[in-house]
């Protein structure tokens, strides 16, 4: 208990930190990681092929190599001036751009589950590509997309201890702080993990009331 | 078949580049480290560590592997070099173990106290800074040097002087360590960076996306040392760091074993050889540090 009374004020940081890296990247990667999966199933070879390249690249690239990218490689193409908080967007990035890929697949996995009727259906109805996708085929979709999309979120929560490497002082830093304090770092990390599974619940409520409130007679 | 030769040729593709992963210069080889003379029929009563080691035939020392000077693996020998490797050799020997009997482990910081508490290593030397905290956890001997926070800064930096003159520039060192919470609670600059090790901060430094990197100047000196005409140590140092070797808690034999192990060193010379071999080559001389007995 002392171990995290005596240090309160990192645990509340990092974590802070945590949950902002997780919300920013992760609405950063369902809008791109949407946008991909549209691509891959849009009848548009040159998206097709983009959408593919990405996923084929991207996907299960080690992510501490993407943090190593954004953090040392990128400043110096000289890209982007002087920011302040650099370090933090380059965490954001990284998360984004290796979530992302998998939110594709989720998402498109998805859309695969949505019978071809459909869109057969709504072609004959008039709607363009984008119309059938955004108010047919998606709304079908995200019903049984919804648990392997928490999984990647909460993949994405965890993968978050990554940028502690990398300057971003969150949770994944809380180990190194308090090691270097001189308390027990087992019974620090004991509580960094009791505080990622209080993030992970919510998550996991929210899935289940989707689930439920989603749910059609079959 | 073609399968089979794409994926070989992906594999050996992967090795080569794993094996291209780390550059930077070998560490400077320079003179022989002094061979210590190995002690016979050593015995240290009462000693659970020393049945231990006795019991094993190789004793497994706790080592920092990329500190240039300290503590540093060399990635195409796989040697260790340094004044903290020196210091450990120097305790193997006087217990009695032959060079091929000592086997080194690189333990980073945050892992030092759960790998001597959990036995994983006999002792540990690896600029390891004495204070109470972590003297709940394990015990120390020594110091057998005193090191203390500095910063390193590129060869033509003439704006940084000493910690007052941070304001406003990038300051490295490694996630959650001393110095950069000093850094931070002094309120020396805002602009702090924290990665995960020393080489990555001085490559930072190198590329100029930092200004300065601060640790012990034991440390900095190394990397100062490796590369001459890029950095230089500020040499105003603003905290001392009594280093010891860090010992299982309970065994009071070996503490007292180790212990009595750096007084003959410091008595007999050793100890400045030691010193002149490895950090002295920066060009700094060192005091003898006084041991704690107690």
């Amino acid at each position: 208990m002392n171990v995290l009374l005596d240090n309160s004020q990192y645990f509340v940081n990092g974590f802070l930190n945590t949950i902002k890296l997780f919300l920013i990247s992760g609405v950063l990667c369902l809008i791109l990681g949407t946008i991909l999966a549209m691509m891959r199933v849009s009848p548009v070879p040159i998206f097709r092929a983009f959408g593919t390249a990405y996923v084929t690249i991207v996907r299960n690239t080690p992510l501490t190599l993407v943090f190593f990218f954004f953090a040392f490689a990128f400043p110096l193409l000289d890209i982007v001036g002087e920011l302040r908080e650099y370090y933090f967007f380059a965490a954001v990035t990284a998360l984004t751009f290796y979530t992302s890929a998998f939110v594709c697949e989720v998402v498109r996995a998805g859309i695969n589950t949505v019978p071809l009727g459909q869109i057969e259906a709504s072609r004959a109805l008039g709607l363009t590509f984008g119309q059938a996708l955004s108010s047919v085929v998606l709304p079908q979709a995200t019903r049984s997309v919804v648990p392997p999309m928490v999984s990647t979120m909460v993949a994405l929560l965890k993968n978050t201890t990554i940028a502690a490497g990398f300057s971003v002082a969150e949770a994944g830093a809380i180990r190194d702080i308090l090691s270097e304090r001189g308390y027990s770092a087992m019974i620090g990390l004991l509580w960094v993990a009791l505080f990622f599974i209080i993030l992970v619940i919510p998550m996991t409520l929210l899935q289940r009331s989707l689930e439920k409130r989603w749910s059609v007679a079959r | 078949m073609r399968v089979r030769t794409l994926a070989v040729g992906l594999l050996v593709g992967g090795l080569a580049l794993t094996g291209c992963g780390k550059s930077g210069s070998p560490g400077d080889a320079g003179s022989p480290p002094p061979q210590q003379d190995v002690a016979t029929d050593v015995k240290v009563d009462g000693s659970p560590t020393f049945d231990r080691i006795k019991g094993r035939g190789k004793v497994i020392i706790g080592v920092k592997e990329d500190q240039p000077g300290l503590g540093f693996k060399d990635p195409t020998t796989g040697k260790y070099s340094g004044f903290d490797i020196e210091i450990a050799n120097l305790v193997a020997a006087k217990l009695g173990f032959k060079p091929e009997q000592i086997e080194y482990k690189a333990v980073a910081s945050a892992g030092r106290e759960a790998a001597i508490a959990n036995g994983n290593v006999d002792y540990y030397v690896g600029t390891y800074t004495i204070n109470d905290k972590r003297k709940e956890q394990i015990a120390f001997a020594g110091p057998y040097f005193t090191a203390g926070q500095d910063l390193l800064v590129r060869k033509d930096n003439t704006d940084i002087t000493g910690p007052e003159t941070l304001k406003g520039k990038k300051v490295c060192s490694v996630t959650g360590s001393t110095p950069i919470q000093k850094v931070r609670n002094d309120k020396l600059t805002d602009q702090i960076v924290e990665l995960q090790t020393y080489s990555q901060c001085v490559t930072q430094l190198d590329q100029k996306q930092i200004d300065a990197v601060t640790t012990d100047d034991a440390i900095l000196k190394g990397y100062a040392a490796q590369e001459k005409d890029k950095f230089k140590v500020v040499g105003k140092t603003f905290s001392k760091e009594p280093y010891g070797i860090g010992l299982p808690k309970t065994d009071k034999a070996f503490k007292d074993k180790v212990t009595s192990i750096l007084q003959t060193a410091l008595d007999d010379g050793t100890w400045q050889k030691t010193y002149d071999n490895t950090l002295g080559k920066s060009g700094s001389p060192a005091t003898k540090p006084t041991l704690d007995k107690s």
